[in-house]
């Protein structure tokens, strides 16, 4: 079996799931509950400065879009930091921590843009034996009002500031948590790089309004009549989330910054996909607010079989291995041609692939009166929409053309060399380099 | 086990009150909501869809389970009743495995269709629970109809012209109106009096009188109608039951099936039907299949139906076959029914084991029977009628018959399947067509 230990930033922990700073991690019942199904690592539910801690709204935390049979694909909360007292949280860390000394145990961090706040609150967390800390730069609701959260996360020099803070005050890892809500996530990312920032953990949860009440016209999650924008995340934020983390991953300024992948991780695929985008780990929350802990057992064993199925012996094996092949759109390559192709055996003639095609592509796929849908090579420019809205898994295909035929739509022949729009006549800048 | 269950004779009061209702309930409870929603995210939205094609009355299916799923179940329901008014009685009892289901993309790719016939019934229950109709009628045409049997084709007919501003009087020779629906299928199929407040409900469109207890050709001569109309719409079904033609018939306990079904569904309290502890049902078809099991139902011990041909041959659909072998109905192939012996009353008949040629093998059955339900089709009844073809009035493509300025449709007149939903379509073609000749188009 292989071996799924990690090693963050020197962090050990016996998988590469950790449970995000949350809901989840709120408290030592259901730390060490987390612990006993298996889970990683923690970040515990971020701790705000000493005093009388945040009160949260007494009505719904949570707006759900649901898919099918109400299956939840995206979470949306406007839940604060913990509102539990500091001391009690510092207490609870260090006794379960001082239990469970081989799992990760990160503690998450809001106070305010002072020095002071951070002066105070770092050599308390340190007491507590935690492996290290993450810096909650990317709540976008109620706390970023106060100043707080994805306020700072969203102003690189404050980040560098906060960060640089506690790399002077704080002897362990420390861990920039980044909100998505901004224009490019490598400004931030270079920014807490700038600031000493062991690492990169991305993304916060995204602004959002999850519905409106068609009856009382207020956004939900509802509070007596009104709502609030709140954070997004679960299965419908990875791929925003996947893009952010190569973003960090290929910019130079930022290449090999340790990331802890986040957003809307719910299976072992989902995890080995951001590690094979660089992170060293991911953290999850979503899967198992739905769920419950006990699905990182499913996350360890299927990530397992597939590692052992490639013959990958560790995590380090296949972490950032997509990164090369992660690219700008004006290198791909345009010499590639392929055509979709429809195995008649699997069509179950729903027509789907026809009524996208017909209506809103390329007009490529042919319907006969006895419902036989094929594909006109004539028209395919190889879109792959007929591929996604067939509900029968590998019923269509795109097939690439050999190199030397002549592809029936364009009359050209396909070449055997590489040629990327940089290169291209039709670019109005691909002479003008020269 | 109650004291009647091995007695012989026919009677009433075999089983426990609490088992009649049991048996009796809904065959297919409804589906709630929770549960239509789940159902209806299995559809595709095929384009050109197989089971548009495959519906008699042409429901845009899709498109109606678009709307439930995106829990808009009225919108749902006036996209059914636009095209079949009797969509809620049709998600009931229409042979859906053999039509929509069947069609379903799904059922060729897994085995396992959209529950179609069920999420029809969940939008129709949704808007007519509500007493809502949907539908107005267009400014009167001072134009006036007469429509010949209350029945699934007539009252569709009905309701279609008078939503186009006729004026409608529709003749029953029953007591009341519906026709199959009302008299002629399984109680379990459509329990709770739905037949007659889908009749209410279709009525409320208003524009049509309904005349019950008015036989064609004795109380209302043909003629006379045709001259009092400006059209004719003939949709009276089959009212003769064809006889077995063999020594005993006319024997006690020797029943029409199409009776024993109507009194099921006329009586207040299903426990007070007597049923034979043996009883046999022959013929393959729906209303065999109905009896039998309902036989079944109120308690009769062994029940048996027969038929002449394979299994592959029946009327009645695998589903209806499956369903009869669940209750423990006992299916007999390739025997036809030879004499019925007993002393006044039924005590066994007799079968000749055939081939498929119908020739006798010179191998018998002797089955007991103190109940004996013939099922072995109906026929169309009456004179001075259209011309007919086979056995039938013909018709053309749009319901037009021999006679200038009389349609017919439903089971009476020739082609499609003896189904609700094809006399429904017939019923409102037929209609959309009259509507064209009175409205000086055509």
């Amino acid at each position: 079996m292989a071996d799924l230990t990690t090693d963050f930033l020197g962090i050990k922990s016996p998988n590469p799931f950790w449970l995000a700073s949350a809901p989840p991690t709120d408290k030592e019942y259901n730390v060490r509950r987390a612990f006993e199904a298996g889970w990683g690592g923690v970040v515990w539910k971020t701790l705000g400065s000493e005093g009388p801690p945040v009160v949260n709204v007494n009505g719904p935390r949570y707006g759900v879009i649901h898919g099918a049979d109400r299956r939840v694909l995206g979470l949306n909360n406007i839940e604060l930091i913990t509102d539990r007292d500091l001391q009690t949280n510092l207490d609870e860390i260090t006794r379960v921590k001082r239990d469970y000394p081989d799992r990760a145990m990160i503690v998450s961090i809001m106070v305010p843009c002072e020095e002071q706040a951070w002066k105070d609150i770092l050599p308390k967390v340190e007491a507590t034996g935690a492996d290290g800390i993450e810096l909650n730069f990317g709540c976008p609701h109620g706390m970023s009002e106060r100043g707080m959260g994805a306020a700072v996360g969203q102003v690189p020099e404050y980040i560098e500031m906060v960060t640089r803070w506690c790399k002077q005050y704080y002897s362990k890892p420390v861990i920039v948590k980044l909100t998505p809500n901004i224009t490019d996530i490598r400004i931030p990312a270079a920014a807490a790089m700038r600031g000493g920032a062991d690492a990169v953990s991305l993304i916060n949860t995204i602004n959002s309004i999850v519905s409106v009440n068609l009856d009382t016209m207020s956004p939900e999650p509802s509070i007596d009549g009104k709502g609030s924008h709140g954070g997004y995340c679960g299965p419908a934020v990875k791929p925003i989330a996947l893009s952010m983390v190569s973003e960090i991953a290929r910019a130079p300024a930022t290449a090999g910054l340790p990331i802890s992948g986040i957003g809307g991780v719910t299976t072992w695929r989902d995890a080995a996909e951001y590690i094979t985008m660089g992170c060293g780990n991911v953290q999850v929350c979503t899967a198992a607010m739905t769920y419950g802990f006990k699905v990182v057992q499913e996350m360890i064993s299927g990530l397992s079989e597939w590692m052992d199925e490639k013959g990958h012996t560790s995590i380090d094996d296949f972490k950032g291995a997509a990164i090369p092949n992660t690219t700008d759109w004006k290198y791909l390559n345009l010499n590639y041609v392929a055509k979709a192709s429809i195995n008649q055996d699997d069509c179950i003639s729903c027509g789907r692939c026809f009524a996208a095609c017909e209506d809103t592509s390329h007009q490529a796929i042919a319907m006969s009166d006895d419902r036989t849908f094929t594909v006109i090579d004539e028209e395919c420019v190889a879109c792959n929409l007929c591929v996604e809205v067939c509900p029968v898994d590998n019923c269509i295909t795109m097939v690439p053309m050999a190199k030397g035929a002549t592809d029936p739509r364009t009359g050209k022949v396909v070449e055997d060399v590489y040629a990327n729009w940089t290169t291209h006549p039709n670019n109005p800048s691909a002479t003008a380099a020269e | 086990m109650p004291d009647k269950t091995f007695e012989a004779g026919i009677m009433a009061g075999r089983l426990e009150q609490q088992t009649y209702e049991a048996h009796f309930a809904d065959l297919h409870p409804p589906l709630n909501r929770h549960e239509a929603l789940v159902a209806a995210d299995r559809c595709y939205f095929c384009h050109d869809a197989p089971c548009i094609t495959a519906c008699p009355t042409d429901i845009d299916i899709p498109m109606f389970i678009r709307q439930i799923a995106t829990d808009t179940p009225d919108a749902a329901a006036k996209t059914i009743l636009s095209q079949n008014i009797m969509g809620g009685m049709c998600a009931r009892v229409c042979p859906t495995e053999q039509l929509c289901e069947q069609a379903c993309v799904r059922e060729m790719a897994e085995g396992k269709p959209v529950l179609i016939g069920q999420l029809q019934r969940y939008a129709t229950d949704h808007l007519q629970e509500q007493g809502i109709h949907p539908f107005v009628r267009a400014a009167a045409t001072g134009k006036r109809v007469a429509v010949v049997g209350a029945g699934p084709a007539g009252l569709s007919a009905a309701h279609r012209l008078a939503m186009l501003g006729h004026e409608i009087v529709v003749y029953d020779a029953r007591p009341k109106a519906g026709g199959l629906n009302e008299y002629g299928i399984a109680t379990y199929k459509t329990p709770d009096g739905f037949a007659q407040g889908e009749v209410d409900w279709l009525l409320k469109i208003g524009g049509i009188t309904v005349e019950t207890g008015c036989v064609l050709g004795a109380d209302l001569q043909l003629d006379a109608v045709r001259s009092e109309f400006d059209a004719v719409f003939l949709g009276m079904g089959l009212s003769g039951v064809n006889a077995l033609g063999v020594e005993g018939e006319t024997k006690k306990g020797v029943l029409d099936a199409v009776d024993f079904i109507a009194d099921l569904r006329q009586v207040s309290d299903v426990a007070k039907v007597p049923v034979g502890r043996d009883v046999v049902v022959i013929g393959g078809g729906m209303t065999a299949v109905d009896a039998a099991v309902q036989a079944k139902l109120l308690g009769a011990l062994n029940v048996t139906l027969v038929y002449r041909r394979g299994r592959d041959r029946m009327n009645a659909s695998p589903f209806e076959q499956d369903l009869a072998a669940s209750k423990g109905v006992r299916i007999v192939t390739h025997a036809t029914p030879k004499t019925v012996h007993g002393n006044g009353a039924v005590r066994e008949i007799e079968f000749d084991y055939v081939g498929e040629d119908m020739s006798p093998t010179g191998q018998t059955l002797r089955l007991a029977a103190d109940q004996v339900f013939k099922a072995i089709g109906q026929t169309l009844e009456g004179e001075d009628l259209p011309a007919l073809e086979g056995r039938k009035i013909a018709v053309d493509a749009n319901g037009r018959t021999s006679l200038q300025g009389v349609w017919a449709g439903g089971d009476c007149a020739s082609g499609g399947d003896d189904l609700t939903v094809t006399a429904v379509a017939e019923g409102r073609d037929a209609a959309m067509d009259i509507h064209a000749a009175l409205s000086g188009s055509v």
